[in-house]
């Protein structure tokens, strides 16, 4: 379904379905044009698990096993991290690797390791959660 | 239409990451403790997603032009630096730490967890702060 979102708003729009670029769009919008669609895309993610709890009768599970500190401080740098780095989980790793693009797989490359290596130090050698 | 039809293609991503876990913080950094609590499952949901883009767009590529906009606007930029490659290890500490990433974070927000609203909070902080030393640098180099 996340591979058919990306295919249809390509097909539709022309567009990347790209978390960083949707949001960034809506911080710092180009035009009323390019905030719009994508405001009614965000609108449309956030539905989603009222629907998926409408269709099963539960809510999808959403367990945050960190500290609320983490939590913000982890959020602030994926901030910045997704905009230097122009694209995130969506953009680089699922729109950007589909079209090959060199620079995507290397993005993909780079944070999946970065995230690997991080959850490691933080669980396994500083063992704080 | 433009925005019935973004509103919908939202909603399957939306119910595409809840269905597939990618929303949730535990089973994504369990899915990176490859020495801990490893849960590969979550392979299956990037890995399905991508090759389904990659025939997706193979197909639509075919097409001159989009439904409905008059061009495919795709990242033309091909240079691979230190933005790149820093911004893209700096988002990848930030995803260790905190367990969602953008686009998981968003439907997220439909649970109407505090987590969430929070993340979503400090990551837009982030966002705004990139953005606004980015302008500061292009208008000092004009």
């Amino acid at each position: 379904m996340i591979g058919a979102a990306a295919t249809l708003l390509m097909l539709f729009m022309g567009r990347v379905m790209g978390a960083t670029g949707i949001l960034a769009g809506l911080v710092v919008p180009a035009s009323r044009n390019e905030f719009t669609w994508r405001a009614a895309v965000v609108a449309g993610m956030v539905s989603g698990p009222v629907l998926v709890m409408f269709l099963t009768g539960q809510m999808p599970a959403v367990q945050v096993p960190v500290s609320t500190p983490m939590l913000v401080i982890g959020a602030f740098i994926v901030g910045l991290g997704v905009t230097y780095g122009a694209g995130c989980t969506s953009g680089h790793g699922v729109c950007g690797m589909a079209r090959l693009s060199p620079r995507s797989i290397i993005a993909t490359i780079t944070f999946m390791a970065c995230t690997l290596v991080t959850v490691y130090i933080v669980r396994h050698v500083l063992g704080v959660s | 239409m433009r925005i019935l039809a973004a509103y919908l293609i939202g909603l399957i991503f939306g119910v595409g990451i809840s269905i597939g876990g990618m929303a949730n913080p535990a089973k994504v950094l369990n899915f990176f403790d490859v020495a801990g609590t490893w849960d590969p499952s979550l392979i299956f949901v990037m890995g399905g997603a991508l090759i389904t883009t990659f025939i997706g767009y193979k197909l639509v590529f075919g097409r001159s032009a989009p439904i409905m906009e008059d061009s495919f606007q795709v990242p033309a930029n091909r240079t691979i630096d230190l933005k790149l490659v820093g911004g893209s290890a700096v988002f990848g500490i930030g995803w260790g730490i905190a367990g969602f990433c953008p686009g998981g974070a968003l439907p997220a927000l439909g649970t109407g967890r505090w987590e969430v609203i929070v993340f979503v909070l400090a990551l837009l902080a982030g966002i705004f702060l990139a953005k606004f030393i980015q302008s500061m640098g292009a208008r000092s180099a004009a």
